[in-house]
């Protein structure tokens, strides 16, 4: 596995805010890679950064072994799926797929318009207008648009239904997103990002089971913060008896019990007064609402920060 | 209440439509005094005899196609540089242009081009005539593409770059075509514009660049002439179908 | 990326300063000069032009301009108001009753003007009806005054009072009638206390779009007030061609212009956008 794109200590400072903080991130060729954190984070400008509509501060974007930062948008063989498509309304699906292979002068464009129009099962709708369209049929024409150009990289702002399409196409996708679940779901690797810096990259179990800081915990799933050890619901246990190996425990009173089949969520205060959530099996001890327990976890589950 | 605004409404369409109405009938009439006589093309004939007439309509319809060329690059160019970056000092000069009287318009530009004929062996005539005319003109047409760019998403532009287009070619094969209609009504609006104006023609126009409008204007000092109401039917025709369909275009 | 965007900008650019600002500029030193002796202008640099616009004879043609577009301005706004109602209330026809506003407007104006000479002079269509019907026995004089100018300046300018009228009533929420109406307030009451308050905004747009030409106008002073009326457009026109005054023409229409910026001005600071 080799990088295809790099960013090497790239920041974007607007004039009303800095955007984007000294990012180094490397993308391996043919992953589904997403860069993932909340509104506002940066990672938007990122996508422009890689796609060429901004052009970075300070830092490097290398594709491919080339530099790339200080060229247009026309030359960077990377291409954008828009999140609200941007599809030409004046012309067709046809139109709008050998847009760029008619810009680039490329021979056979019939042929590959038809290639990749079957890869999206847009067969036979070439002649529709994009206002003719549904949302999903849309989105395809978006993707095959970009696709026909075989890009290094195709960058995603936000569409969803992706993951059989990438195996199908194996190019390099570069996705931006705010839904944890999407992200889990789809991704070899994971960038989270906050307030303009990366703050961990890992495949999706790493991030997930060993986030390194406080905000990759917090914003991907829940987790109980336990004098400051952090614990995920599913880590966490509940009992009436107090458990053998005991180190772990604290006392709590059950405020609120959900039976959501495969399992119970259940929210208890400690008797400090911070509430926490656990999520046990059904086969568990039935709790009510008002009940003293146990709360308990095993060391090996809970969640380290360095301050 | 609501019949009383229905007939009020009524009067004032009938004060806004019906001297027009009079006007165009009377160029048919077979008298030359206010009284009906029978119908008549005579007067329609004898304009289009008179030799001053046909000059300066002619001389009309040169300098407005002209001008509406013009204005309509350089507007529409103008707008779209606008809306890629904001510029403080143009769009305040083109709502000056806008706001400035017609009069002072006229004689700020006749002190012009009298100052700049001090340097250059030039005189009045068509070209100061079609100056002046685009420049009172730009305006308006900056202000209809304007409007139909912000209905324009810059995502649009920004996959053209993306597949390929450099920025000309996204322009040209993705923003002109959205702004196709704009255009359009806008050059049909400067060129009704540049064929009715009277106030600033008059003061900038040579002594071989005499206008439809100043011709007209002539005629109506002279007094009431039938041949004048078969002239002004005739431009009152061509000007509201010119209207009619670029409000067409602009709600497209 | 960048030189190509200030390239779309430079033809505009480039016109508003070769028409606009440098006139201007032009205009600002010559109200500042001495009239040559052939016209044209010369030094001694003098502040002695906009001095003479406060001498009675000018100062009356300004004050008479301030009246004439005050009153057209007043006329516009209280005959378009019912229009601009009625066009607002008339659901789907809406669009074409704003159509028939607008039409005659787009025709030309120098038209529009003649068609009233047509009508008003001593043997146009309204005097000879009179006389025919027996009403009159000589023409009354119609044409050739300030009532005259009045009217063309109304019928010129009635579209421009109609148009933002009907903007602000169209976006006005029914309900704040109704309200008024469940409150106890007859409708005269609701017209002058909640009705008119709400349109303010209109209002405002309407009396300056209309006002600032009807300041300046030349051509319906010239065509329908005659020798009698003149206002301050005739007066800058005649100082550039006949009188050959141009520092004095040129401190006229600065003078105009700076009251035309001033009134636009106040209104944008009311927040209202006219472009």
């Amino acid at each position: 596995m080799d990088a295809i794109l790099e960013l090497r200590g790239v920041s974007k400072h607007f004039p009303s805010h800095r955007a984007v903080n000294g990012v180094s991130l490397e993308v391996q060729r043919g992953a589904f890679f997403s860069l993932l954190g909340p509104s506002g984070c940066g990672k938007t400008t990122m996508l422009r950064l890689i796609a060429g509509f901004e052009t970075p501060t300070t830092g490097e974007v290398w594709l491919n072994g080339a530099r790339i930062d200080h060229l247009p948008p026309y030359r960077r063989n990377v291409n954008t799926v828009f999140q609200s498509y941007a599809l030409f309304p004046h012309l067709t699906v046809r139109g709008n797929v050998e847009f760029g292979l008619r810009r680039k002068g490329a021979d056979g464009i019939e042929a590959h318009v038809e290639r990749v129009l079957e890869q999206v099962r847009l067969t036979g709708k070439e002649l529709r207008m994009p206002c003719d369209l549904s949302g999903g049929e849309r989105q395809r024409v978006a993707l095959a648009r970009s696709l026909v150009l075989a890009p290094d990289v195709l960058l995603l702002d936000e569409p969803a239904e992706l993951k059989d399409l990438q195996r199908r196409v194996g190019v390099t996708f570069l996705f931006v997103t705010h839904d944890q679940e999407e992200a889990l779901s789809l991704s070899d690797r994971i960038a989270v990002m906050n307030a303009g810096v990366v703050e961990q990259v890992g495949s999706p179990q790493e991030i997930y089971q060993r986030p390194r800081t406080r905000f990759v915990a917090s914003f991907l799933g829940t987790i109980n913060w336990i004098d400051g050890i952090g614990v995920r619901p599913e880590s966490t246990r509940i009992s009436r008896e107090r458990p053998q190996n005991g180190v772990n425990t604290r006392l709590a009173v059950v405020t609120e019990c959900a039976f959501l089949g495969s399992v119970v969520h259940v929210a208890a205060r400690l008797e400090g007064g911070e509430a926490l959530v656990a999520q046990i099996p059904p086969q568990g001890p039935a709790v009510s609402p008002g009940d003293a327990v146990h709360v308990w976890w095993n060391p090996g589950d809970a969640l380290r920060f360095s301050p | 209440m609501k019949r009383g605004l229905a007939l009020y409404a009524t009067a004032v369409y009938v004060f806004l439509h019906v001297p027009l109405l009079i006007l165009a009938v009377f160029s048919f009439n077979a008298s030359r005094f206010t009284v009906w006589r029978g119908f008549t093309l005579y007067w329609y004939q004898a304009a289009a005899a008179d030799r001053e007439l046909v000059e300066s309509a002619m001389n009309s319809l040169i300098i407005a196609v002209g001008s509406t060329v013009l204005a309509t690059v350089i507007g529409t160019l103008g707008a779209y540089g606008l809306w890629k970056r904001g510029s403080n000092w143009l769009a305040g000069s083109l709502y000056l242009s806008l706001v400035t009287p017609e009069i002072v318009t006229g004689v700020s530009l006749l002190a012009f081009f009298q100052w700049v004929f001090r340097f250059l062996d030039l005189r009045l005539g068509m070209h100061t005539v079609i100056l002046a005319h685009v420049a009172f003109s730009v305006a308006y047409v900056v202000v209809v593409v304007m409007a139909r760019l912000r209905t324009f998403d810059p995502a649009l532009e920004e996959a053209a770059l993306d597949l390929g287009a450099t920025e000309w070619v996204a322009f040209r094969k993705v923003t002109l075509p959205h702004l196709a209609p704009a255009v359009a009504a806008a050059a049909m609006l400067a060129f009704t514009i540049s064929i009715d104006d009277y106030v600033i023609t008059s003061l900038v126009a040579g002594v071989d660049s005499q206008t439809l409008p100043m011709a007209i204007y002539a005629l109506a000092r002279r007094g009431v002439n039938p041949m004048l109401n078969a002239v002004s039917t005739v431009v009152i025709v061509a000007l509201g179908a010119i209207v009619l369909f670029s409000e067409r275009l602009r709600s497209a | 990326m960048k030189p190509l965007r200030s390239l779309f900008l430079a033809p505009a650019a480039a016109l508003m300063i070769v028409t606009i600002a440098v006139p201007l500029a032009i205009i600002c030193f010559y109200s500042l000069l001495t009239r040559g002796a052939y016209g044209g202008v010369e030094r001694p640099w003098t502040t002695e032009n906009y001095r003479l616009l406060f001498d009675p004879l000018y100062g009356a043609i300004f004050l008479r301009s301030f009246w004439i577009a005050a009153v057209a301005t007043a006329l516009c706004l209280v005959l378009g108001f019912p229009l601009a109602l009625f066009i607002a209330r008339s659901g789907s026809r809406k669009n074409l009753y704003l159509s028939l506003v607008i039409l005659p407007f787009w025709t030309s104006f120098l038209i529009r003007t003649y068609a009233w000479m047509f009508l008003l002079r001593d043997t146009g269509l309204i005097n000879t009806g009179l006389q025919a019907a027996g009403l009159i026995h000589t023409p009354l004089p119609m044409l050739y005054n300030d009532g005259a100018v009045i009217l063309g300046l109304v019928y010129g300018y009635l579209p421009f009072t109609v148009l933002p009228l009907y903007a602000t009533l169209e976006r006005l929420d029914k309900s704040l009638l109704e309200a008024a109406a469940d409150l106890g307030s007859p409708p005269w009451n609701t017209l002058f206390r909640v009705m008119l308050p709400l349109c303010a905004p209109g209002i405002r747009a309407g009396a300056i779009l209309v006002f600032v030409p009807c300041l300046g106008t030349y051509l319906t002073s010239d065509l329908l007030g005659g020798s009698k009326t003149i206002l301050i457009g005739n007066l800058v026109q005649n100082q550039f061609t006949a009188a050959r005054d141009w520092p004095f023409g040129a401190a006229a229409s600065l003078t105009l212009m700076a009251v035309a910026m001033a009134l636009l001005f106040a209104v944008r600071r009311q927040g209202e956008e006219l472009l």
